[in-house]
Parts: C-alpha cells; structure tokens; sequence
C-alpha cells in the first residue's frame, strides 16, 4: 500500500462522498432515492473515465480553457440542481416531516425532484473522480510505486473517502426527523454557495471573470485547504483559505438566492393546511 | 515642399505605428515557463516581475499526467503528458507564490518568485 497514493484519492473521494452522504440524509424516507442515488454515483464513475480519456482534448478546446469552462459548468449545473430541490423541499419540506400517515407523506415524497439530487451526485462524482483516474492512470503508465502497491492505496483511499461519507450520513440521521430536513437543507444551501464560488474561481482562471481581488484574506496559517479538515470544510461550507473577491461574491449571492427562497416559500406555506397541497 | 510634408507624415505615422508594435509586442512578452519533467518542477524558482500580468506557460514534459496547482495563484489545472497549459496570472505583489503538481505532491514543488 502506497500511502501518498492513498493520500491523494482519499482527498478527491472525500469531496464526493461528502456530497453523497448529504444528499442521502436530505432524502431520507423518499421512494427510489437509493436508485437515483446510485445511478448518479455510477454514471459519474462512467463520465469520470471518459473525462480523463479525452483530458487532452478537452484542455486544449476552447483555445485551452476547455477545462475551466467543462468545471465551471459542472459547477454551477450542479449549484442549480442542488437549488431547485432546496427551494422544492422549502414548499413541501415540512409537510413531509409533519405528516402522520406514512401513505400521504410518500404522496408528497413521491413528487420530489429526486433526479436533481441524483444529477448533483454524478456531477460530484465526475468531477472528482476524474482526477483519480488520471493520477491512478499516471501511476500505473508510470510504473512508479509498482502497480499493486497503487492499487492498495488507490483502495484504502477510496474506502477511507467512503467511510467519512457514511459516517457524516450516520450522524444526520440521528437528527430527529422534524428537524432533519431543515437541517440537510441548509446544508445544501451551504453546499451550492461553495461550488458557486469555485466555479467562478475557474471563470477566472479562464480569464473570463475578474478576480475583483486575487486575495481578500489569507487564512491559510490556521486552517489550511490541503489538510483533510480544510478539505472537508472547502466541501461543506465552501471554506477558501484565500478567497478571491468574485469568489466572496459569488458565493453570498447564491447563498442569499436560494437560502431567501427556501425560507420565504416555507413561511408562505405553513403546514396547517398540508393535505389540499398534498394532491 | 507639400510632397516632403506629405512625406514627414508618412514616415511619421510608420513610426508610430512601428513603435505601438514594438511596446504591444514587449507587453504580450515571451511567456514565463515552468515545466514539470520527471515529477519534478523546473526551475524550482522562477522570477518574473512584479506589478504586471504575464502569461506562464506550464509544460508537462512527463508522459503522464499532472495537475498544476497554486492556492496563492489561484490555479488548478490538469496537464495531460507531453503537452503544456497557459495561464494569464494578473499583477503580482512582490513576493513568493507555491506553485505545486498535486499528483506529485512530494517532489513537484517550486515558487514563483514576484520582484
């Protein structure tokens, strides 16, 4: 086992896995969450390698910002999708959790945007997973640190990436229900601020957005990006060392869209009368 | 005498015109290169000026690929093998920014030097 290797596949799985962990959590009781799920993780497996086969086409497209535009559009499909569910589950959220027949509540569930969660996952799962298979790939072509002791650290990477997903699962699960949605929700919310924010950091690298300044603050002696909790935290809260100013922007903007209309459309819809929306 | 005018002018405006070319030219510049060859990062410090946008080219003299990354430049980018990538990076603060190959974290490591 190659523990560098093991390294650097843990961190690009942990970004993914935190992501699937989450959405799992805020879909909990949904019927066909599991496939949706699973056919997001597998097609974005799928997709990861067809990206990494066509890595020099895609770096050279668009006079060589074919990669910056395939990651920001990645990004912010994914900062979209992630929106439309939590502004969905701001209007039905609490009729799910409030309803006390199992039966109308999967009336409910049942017409959640479960292919937008499904949709984020791929996307997440693309996007990270092609970096693993490229540097697997470089590895193995490279003859390196010998092709079984890639593939053990590839492995213990990837499990370690998982467990770190299924333990963030477990712990939201022991949420109570009534307060489970509202907590994956905003979660979400702080999910799709921080891939907005990267997506604009590759507009910018493109040289298609301006950084409105490279370095707003640098808070990379306490916390740095590249330790597993900075990496956990860029994830989860969209956490920058050294944020850009567009960045900043970016970020508060999104974050400001989709929190303002979760909360507005659920104070429109209180749950006193949630049977006659049911239908 | 209004021919040698006409003249003047001419030459003039070519002056100009060759002069603009001139500082157009020295303003695009020959590109800062960094480039990454056996897992390593060369030179593993470059200097360039401070107060200045540039273009830094990155070339992969590896047959595999490698990504070239910099939180202090704001840069991620995929490198296929033996290929290279430009970047514009804006005007630097004098200063030193890490650059790295993040598959290569241990030994592809340099600083780009901004004086």
């Amino acid at each position: 086992m190659d523990p560098s290797t093991a390294l650097i596949v843990f961190r690009e799985v942990l970004e993914a896995a935190l992501v699937v962990g989450i959405v799992m959590a805020g879909s909990k009781g949904a019927p066909g969450r599991g496939l949706w799920v699973g056919s997001g993780i597998l097609a974005g497996v799928a997709g990861a390698c067809v990206v990494a086969a066509f890595a020099g086409v895609i770096q050279n497209a668009a006079a060589g910002i074919g990669q910056e535009l395939l990651n920001a559009g990645i990004l912010f499909a994914a900062v979209a999708m992630l929106g439309w569910h939590c502004i969905w589950m701001g209007r039905h959220g609490r009729e799910i959790a409030q309803h006390v027949s199992a039966v109308s509540r999967a009336v409910v569930a049942g017409s959640r945007p479960l292919y937008a969660l499904g949709i984020v996952v791929g996307l997440a799962v693309l996007r990270e997973g092609s970096e693993v298979v490229l540097f697997l790939y470089g590895i193995a072509a490279g003859g390196g640190a010998g092709a079984s002791a890639m593939l053990g650290g590839g492995a213990v990477g990837l499990a370690g990436g998982a467990a770190v997903g299924v333990a963030i699962y477990a712990g939201l699960m022991r949420i109570p229900m009534r307060y489970l949605f509202a907590v994956t929700t905003w979660m979400i919310i702080l999910l799709a601020a921080g891939m907005a924010s990267q997506g604009a950091g590759f507009l910018v690298q493109a040289d298609l957005l301006p950084a409105l300044g490279r370095t707003l603050w640098d808070t990379s002696g306490i916390l740095s990006e590249r330790g597993v909790l900075g990496r956990v935290l860029h994830t989860l809260v969209g956490y920058d060392a050294k944020p850009s100013g567009i960045q900043l922007l970016f970020y508060a903007t999104t974050l400001l869209i989709i929190g303002s209309l979760t909360w507005i459309l659920g104070k429109a819809n209180p749950p006193a009368a949630p049977a006659a929306r049911a239908a | 005498m209004q021919s040698r005018i006409v003249a003047w002018a001419v030459a003039a405006v070519i002056g100009i015109g060759a002069a603009t070319a001139a500082t157009l030219a020295r303003a695009e510049g020959e590109p800062f290169v960094m480039t990454f060859k056996d897992n390593k990062l060369e030179p593993a410090e470059l200097q360039v000026p401070a107060g200045t946008e540039f273009k830094l080219v990155v070339k992969n003299a590896d047959q595999t690929p490698e990504e070239f990354e910099s939180e202090d430049l704001k840069v991620e980018k995929v490198i296929a093998g033996g290929s290279e990538a430009e970047f514009t990076i804006k005007a630097l603060d004098p200063g030193s920014y890490e650059v790295y190959g993040e598959f290569h974290e241990d030994t592809a490591k340099g600083h780009i030097v901004a004086k």
